[in-house]
């Protein structure tokens, strides 16, 4: 085949290959949700799975959203100084953490602590057999390795993107009011009168669900994916961690349309 | 580890990640102010609502009393009808006039209650007669624009 023609097919070919995977790990994603019966029946499987994914994720979610609070106070601060509307930073350091950072900041950080453990874990239980051993013995692999850590990722994910925004507050209140010495009265104030419960907050908590999910579908199909050798599983390590963010961020631009589209 | 301390630490985090939404919910947004789960509805024309938003609050005397529920045009009158959701506790008298305000130079619009002196008191359904638009600030310029003009014509035949 002449070289234009053969770019042309290479092309081609991982267009398909793109494509199939796409397929497959659709397939993997509904079978894990049909087979999640276990993960229920035996709760204790998911809540060894939960901390696992979130309680040793606390640390770094807590201290990182302590600093991106006080960063936020300290540049939001710097700013609405020059508008003379200091009064106002409560509401900018709460807004940007409920509505944006909170969940997004979170995930990405959820990916790369906990999606990257469980990608590593499943492709190492692959290459060493296990997961065709348990077949061997009649355990599904999906029900009992795979679905638990899904249920936990899921069920992790709103609850560490809640601490975060917390923590994030907190470090904005450091920062703004005992720091640089807004007033504490209209801090708090203007902040409760502008963050609305369903507007802000529950869409920051359903914006966490949905990347828990996605975050935690992709880690888990990357390592049942993985070819089973040393290679392999860096490789799927790594794709976890950077497909999983592209797809936060992307998600994240698609619902923000939908949701604050209409707010004003 | 041990199962027990497992599910302690679990425990926790769970504890901690409910305490923190709760801690958004109350502390954070408005959960916990009035909900006003009793109110009255009260419309209002006005000729030009400027920037005036659905949610916008209501106020009397600077205090919070309700907030708009709704804006729509009547192209009977071709006016803006705006629907005021008011807190049940307080009662306006009927000749209660609205005015849409600004809070602070570039803040957010706002609808301002000024009471009159009936007895009789707003009900659920009734229209506030006396009201007074947004200022738009184009409209001011161009006017301040227009007496300029107009003042400099009249020097100008003068001399």
């Amino acid at each position: 085949m002449i070289a234009p023609l053969r770019l042309v097919a290479n092309l081609g070919r991982h267009t398909l290959e793109a494509v199939a995977r796409i397929g497959v790990a659709t397939r993997f994603f509904l079978a894990t949700l049909l087979r999640s019966g276990t993960a229920f029946r035996r709760f204790g499987l998911t809540i060894r799975e939960i901390y696992f994914a979130g309680v040793l994720s606390l640390i770094i979610i807590l201290v990182s959203g302590l600093f991106v609070g006080m960063v936020l106070g300290l540049q939001g601060f710097e700013t609405l100084q020059t508008y003379g509307s200091e009064s106002a930073l409560g509401v900018l350091v709460a807004l940007s953490l409920v509505r944006e950072l909170g969940p997004v900041v979170a995930a990405l950080l959820f990916a790369s602590r906990a999606g990257s453990a469980i990608t590593a874990e499943i492709g190492l239980m692959k290459a060493t057999e296990q997961l065709a051993a348990m077949e061997m013995m009649a355990v599904d692999p999906v029900a009992r390795v795979v679905a638990p850590r899904f249920w936990a990722g899921v069920l992790s994910m709103p609850l560490l993107a809640a601490l975060f925004s917390a923590m994030g507050i907190f470090g904005g209140y450091l920062v703004g009011v005992v720091l640089i010495g807004v007033d504490e009265g209209s801090f708090w104030s203007q902040m409760q009168a502008q963050v609305d419960f369903e507007e802000d907050i529950l869409n920051g908590v359903i914006k966490s669900v949905v990347f828990g999910v996605a975050v935690t579908a992709i880690a888990l199909f990357e390592g049942y994916d993985a070819p089973p050798t040393a290679e392999g599983v860096s490789r799927a390590t790594t794709r976890t961690v950077v497909t999983s963010s592209l797809v936060i961020l992307a998600l994240d631009f698609v619902l923000t349309a939908f949701m604050f589209r209409g707010v004003g | 580890m041990s199962k027990a301390w497992l599910d302690l630490w679990v425990g926790l985090f769970v504890v901690a990640g409910i305490g923190a939404l709760l801690f958004l919910a109350l502390k954070v947004g408005n959960m916990s102010s009035v909900r006003m789960a009793d109110s009255y509805q009260v419309s209002a024309h006005f000729d030009n609502i400027g920037g005036l938003k659905v949610r916008a609050p209501v106020k009397s005397a600077g205090v919070v009393v309700g907030r708009v529920t709704g804006i729509s045009f009547d192209d009977k009158t071709y006016e803006a009808e705006v629907v005021l959701s008011l807190d049940q506790r307080y009662a306006f008298p009927k000749d209660t006039s609205a005015s849409i305000l600004t809070s602070g130079l570039l803040g957010e619009q706002y609808i301002g209650l000024e009471a009159g002196g009936d007895s009789v008191k707003l009900n659920n359904g009734d229209r506030v007669r006396l009201t007074q638009s947004a200022v738009v600030l184009e409209n001011l310029i161009g006017q301040f624009l227009f007496s300029k003009a107009q003042e400099g014509a009249s020097n100008e035949t003068a001399q």
